[in-house]
């Protein structure tokens, strides 16, 4: 691939999704967009990108976006988040939330669906102690195609065994011929959206807890800095951000701040900080980019 | 090291299994039945007993019963590791005293977070 033409689809897809490659990655697109030129009828990918040159038409550049986009998500992924989740944001939250009895989380790259159901099944498991309480989970994914499995909940059985124990397969999912799915329950307690982190978030409403992991690693630092101080626009005041093991806000955004310690778990920076519970009027997360 | 019993009757099952094992630092000993693998246990047991489930003379449920019925024989981790995945045999496997169980196809990924769920790595 020579130069000029890496550069082009570099540049495109920075523009559209924030990813960003770094300039010995061509090998990428060309192992990527291969399927993506076959779909288009394109006898190469020479061919493919002088489309693109032409004409960025919508359905094209899509299939490039969600080609290029790395979509791998496991069950419980690092473990610790999901700990940390149960054992002090969980707990933390509903004290400062015993008026209302509600809580918003959003998974901002949920990929596959696994991280957002890792986290409906913690809430099922403590049904218990959220007796009466109201828990939104919306996940997004700027690829429609990922989204669409991932609300099936349908998943292969290496899949589910990648990061669940057998107790909590038996216990969350229906086996389906050679695959698994998540008993209905699970499901409905997660709300699958499209959403490109660059576009505005405001329409999403306010969040409590945020979940933006392995994304940030793909976006240069511009698009970091941007991306979280958008993040940081729909949090709510004593909100809760966690971001992956290898990401950090520090020399990214002013925006944040570390929550007791924990490593990947971050708060809003003061002196934003507000009272808990105080969340803006949020749109009913089924009217979020219903058609 | 921790030491497992691997007891499976494919001599290549086994084969890839003990090397993964030995890459997590494992001492494998390897049986290829239930009947030599309660041998295995005569003396002192396993920590980790990694179990296919169909075998020849007595086979892998019939091991596990008999395991957790000797003196210390609940001491073990049990892992199932088989073809065998339906809810059914899931669900015998674990009221017989199975700690975890793996569906074969599996990889080394598979194996590691399932000796980690069970606290063995």
């Amino acid at each position: 691939m020579n130069t000029a033409d890496f550069e082009f689809v570099a540049t495109m897809l920075r523009q559209s999704s924030g990813l960003f490659l770094a300039p010995d990655k061509g090998y990428l697109i060309e192992s990527r967009l291969a399927p993506v030129a076959k779909k288009h009828r394109c006898n190469s990918i020479d061919e493919l990108i002088g489309r693109l040159r032409i004409a960025r038409h919508e359905q094209l550049v899509r299939d490039v976006v969600e080609a290029m986009t790395t979509n791998e998500s496991f069950f419980f992924r690092d473990v610790k988040p999901f700990e940390a989740f149960k054992q002090k944001v969980l707990p933390e939250l509903m004290s400062r939330r015993a008026t209302s009895r509600s809580l918003r989380i959003w998974c901002a790259a949920a990929s596959t669906g696994q991280e957002p159901y890792s986290l409906a099944m913690i809430l099922h498991e403590e049904a218990s102690t959220l007796a009466g309480w109201k828990v939104d989970i919306l996940a997004t994914d700027i690829s429609t195609e990922v989204l669409a499995k991932a609300s099936a909940g349908i998943y292969t059985q290496l899949e589910v065994q990648r990061g669940l124990s057998i107790q909590r397969l038996v216990a969350h999912f229906d086996k389906k011929d050679m695959h698994w799915q998540l008993k209905p329950e699970l499901r409905g307690k997660v709300l699958f959206r499209p959403f490109n982190l660059l576009d505005n978030p405001k329409p999403l409403g306010l969040f409590d807890v945020v979940y933006c992991r392995n994304v940030l690693i793909y976006f240069d630092q511009a698009t970091k800095l941007r991306v979280l101080d958008s993040i940081a626009s729909v949090m709510s005041g004593d909100g809760i951000l966690v971001l992956g093991g290898a990401e950090t806000v520090f020399g990214v955004t002013k925006s944040f701040a570390a929550w007791n310690d924990q490593h990947g778990l971050y708060r809003l920076a003061p002196p934003t900080f507000a009272p808990a519970g105080v969340q803006a009027d949020a749109a009913p997360l089924a009217a979020i980019g219903a058609k | 090291m921790k030491s497992c019993l691997l007891v499976d009757d494919s001599k290549a099952i086994r084969s890839v299994v003990r090397q993964m094992l030995a890459s997590f630092e494992f001492d494998v000993t390897e049986a290829t039945n239930g009947a030599e693998a309660l041998a295995a246990c005569g003396h002192s047991f396993p920590e980790v007993v990694i179990l296919d489930w169909n075998m020849p003379v007595l086979n892998g449920i019939e091991f596990l019963r008999a395991l957790r019925s000797k003196p210390g024989g609940d001491a073990p981790i049990v892992i199932f590791c088989t073809t065998e995945n339906g809810v059914a045999h899931i669900a015998e496997g674990l009221a017989a005293g199975a700690n975890e169980y793996i569906m074969k196809p599996f990889d080394r990924d598979i194996l590691r977070d399932k000796l980690t769920q069970v606290g063995a790595l």
